[in-house]
């Protein structure tokens, strides 16, 4: 009997979990359906889900009027390139608070924290001017070092639980062994850490290839990456809905592809230190 | 060479100071244990000798080197840590290879060295495997095998048998024993057990609240305790003391005389008592005696099975010549 309901309980629990996933994963679906419609179908009222004229269309279209490779190309190096500049400056910086922390250690870190509250269109119009001036705006250089600035935050926490997981005596046997701050740090604390770096790298990609306030403000043409490209298509002289879709489509792509392979080690990051 | 000296060296947490002026000198060879209470300070003590922790004042001189300042890396120690403190990502090979690799040593005499190191610690079958797959004392024998192929100027070793189990724990004292013959490097050893104190050292050092107490060897602080701390740290079962008029009649404050030192017998004695508890471990036999009118318990040991249970009458003979004599200052006099 209570194993009966036992098993009733989990059919409904899995008939939630999969419902309230569905819902959120709607409007990606909705997106990638409509993008494989003409225009009048992705406008029609009451809405067709399935049985449309399926067509590629778009996505010849979206490839003809702008450059998606390139934007693809520019999204790959900002995203890569800030996250990876933000992992050599976080790696000793969170080494120190977890390893020798001062009496402001847990200050330092709230403070960095508090600036993720700040609303970045605060600091745009002195951003701007200073990119003007220092001539970054529109570059990639621009873009990655604002990202690595924006992102440097969570980079920090991240690793800093991470490192905090790590005993001290192992590093403390790394300096009775020999080893120097430099091969403490390579050769011992990162090889122990990669579930954690690999998750904090995937997730600050993920943030970094989504981000669109600052890579919108910041660039143009040149050094604009795939966030731009969808924006170039929400314009107003038209309801190009189903292009929309397949500029969407063709941004998330490569992140959601991503996302989906590396699943297992997100979860596993994001989780660890929290359920030992 | 491995002679270490320590003068007036200091350590504070703050405001509090857990190592107050200290000198020791340990000489080349030598195996010392730093024994005492937990938070005696004797961990702390070896972290400053290992560089783990700076020293607040005072100095510290290896080999006669001025080695106060040296990072750990450079004062040619090798440690052993209680949790072993391996590498988890490596493998046994490369977890011993690792100090080596550190100080450039060239390929072929790395390999040379965990052949020899493993061999001399049964790890050979074992070199290719990650320390999570390996027991507890077998993790302990890489760590010390690490600690090895160093060649270092002297060994620290923080506890290292406190997580195995007691009957691994007694071969293991008597391998670090044999190690320390073979090599006759000089190895400091942080315990808070007497019996490996008393078993392994060649010098003790015991310690509370970071003060030292006493430095001596084993039997010097058997048989000389300098007080009554010293007398009842050493020596297992513990000292039985006793104050009041019977001590005042050796002109002592307080008297002690060890459990093995007492003679028992069913019918005559100095003193009376009844038995509360018989432990009887065949060599050995402890008798816990209450009702004496001396203490609350007087423990006495007898060789061989003596036939004393729980509510005899029992009879105690002290040693004259083992009674141990303190002040009120709780000195040796």
């Amino acid at each position: 009997m209570a194993r009966a309901v036992k098993t009733q309980r989990k059919a409904l629990n899995t008939a939630i979990a999969w419902g309230v996933g569905l819902l959120i994963f709607f409007p990606i679906l909705w997106t990638i359906l409509t993008s494989f419609k003409t225009e009048a179908e992705a406008i029609a009222d009451p809405p067709v889900w399935f049985n449309f004229s399926w067509t590629l269309e778009n996505y010849f279209t979206v490839q003809e009027r702008s450059n998606y490779f390139r934007h693809f190309w520019n999204s790959v190096v900002i995203s890569v390139g800030s996250t990876l500049i933000g992992l050599i400056i976080a790696v000793p910086a969170a080494w120190a608070m977890a390893f020798v922390p001062g009496k402001r250690t847990k200050d330092v870190l709230m403070w960095m924290l508090s600036t993720k509250m700040l609303p970045p269109v605060g600091v745009l119009v002195p951003l701007y001017l200073i990119f003007r001036d220092l001539g970054l705006l529109d570059t990639r250089i621009g873009l990655v070092f604002v990202l690595t600035m924006i992102n440097l935050p969570i980079i920090i926490w991240m690793l800093y639980t991470y490192f905090r997981e790590i005993p001290s005596e192992i590093l403390e046997a790394a300096r009775m062994d020999g080893a120097g701050l430099r091969e403490e740090v390579l050769h011992v604390l990162m090889p122990m850490a990669v579930p954690g770096m690999a998750s904090t790298v995937l997730l600050n990609i993920i943030l970094a290839w989504n981000e669109a306030f600052w890579t919108l403000n910041l660039t143009a043409a040149k050094a604009a990456p795939l966030t731009a490209f969808i924006a170039s298509y929400s314009s107003p002289e038209g309801l190009f809905y189903a292009k929309l879709s397949a500029a969407s489509t063709m941004a998330i792509a490569p992140i959601l592809i991503m996302g989906w392979f590396s699943q297992k080690q997100l979860v596993r990051g994001l989780t660890f230190g929290a359920v030992k | 060479m491995g002679k270490i000296t320590l003068s007036q060296v200091t350590k504070s947490f703050g405001d509090v100071q857990v190592i107050p002026p200290l000198d020791l000198e340990i000489n080349d060879g030598e195996f010392v244990v730093f024994v005492g209470p937990s938070g005696c300070g004797k961990s702390t003590l070896l972290r400053l000798i290992a560089g783990l922790e700076d020293v607040t004042s005072g100095r510290i001189e290896i080999d006669g080197a001025e080695a106060t300042e040296l990072p750990p890396a450079k004062r040619r120690l090798a440690m052993v840590f209680q949790s072993y403190a391996l590498y988890p990502h490596m493998s046994v090979r490369k977890n011993i290879a690792f100090p080596m690799k550190m100080a450039n040593v060239p390929e072929d005499e790395q390999a040379r060295r965990i052949e020899s190191a493993a061999k001399a610690l049964n790890l050979t079958d074992y070199l290719d495997r990650k320390p999570g797959q390996l027991s507890g004392g077998q993790r302990q024998r890489v760590a010390i095998g690490r600690a090895i192929v160093r060649e270092p100027a002297a060994f620290l070793f923080d506890e290292p048998l406190s997580n195995l189990d007691a009957a691994l724990r007694v071969g293991m004292r008597l391998e670090i024993s044999e190690l320390h013959e073979r090599l006759a490097t000089t190895m400091i050893y942080v315990t808070h057990d007497q019996v490996e104190a008393m078993t392994m050292a060649d010098k003790i050092v015991v310690l509370r609240a970071g003060h030292i107490e006493q430095v001596g060897s084993p039997l010097d602080l058997y048989r000389a305790p300098r007080n009554l701390f010293v007398a009842g740290f050493i020596g297992s079962p513990k000292m039985n003391f006793i104050e009041g008029q019977t001590a005042a009649a050796h002109g002592a404050h307080t008297i002690g005389i060890r459990p093995e030192h007492i003679e028992v017998s069913a019918t005559e004695g100095l003193w009376q008592g009844r038995v509360a508890v018989s432990e009887h471990l065949g060599s050995d036999s402890f008798f816990h005696v209450h009702d004496t009118g001396l203490a609350d318990v007087i423990t006495v040991r007898a060789s061989g099975e003596i036939g004393f249970r729980h509510g005899d009458t029992i009879f105690m003979t002290p040693r004259e010549d083992q009674l141990h004599r303190f002040g009120a200052d709780g000195l040796r006099l």
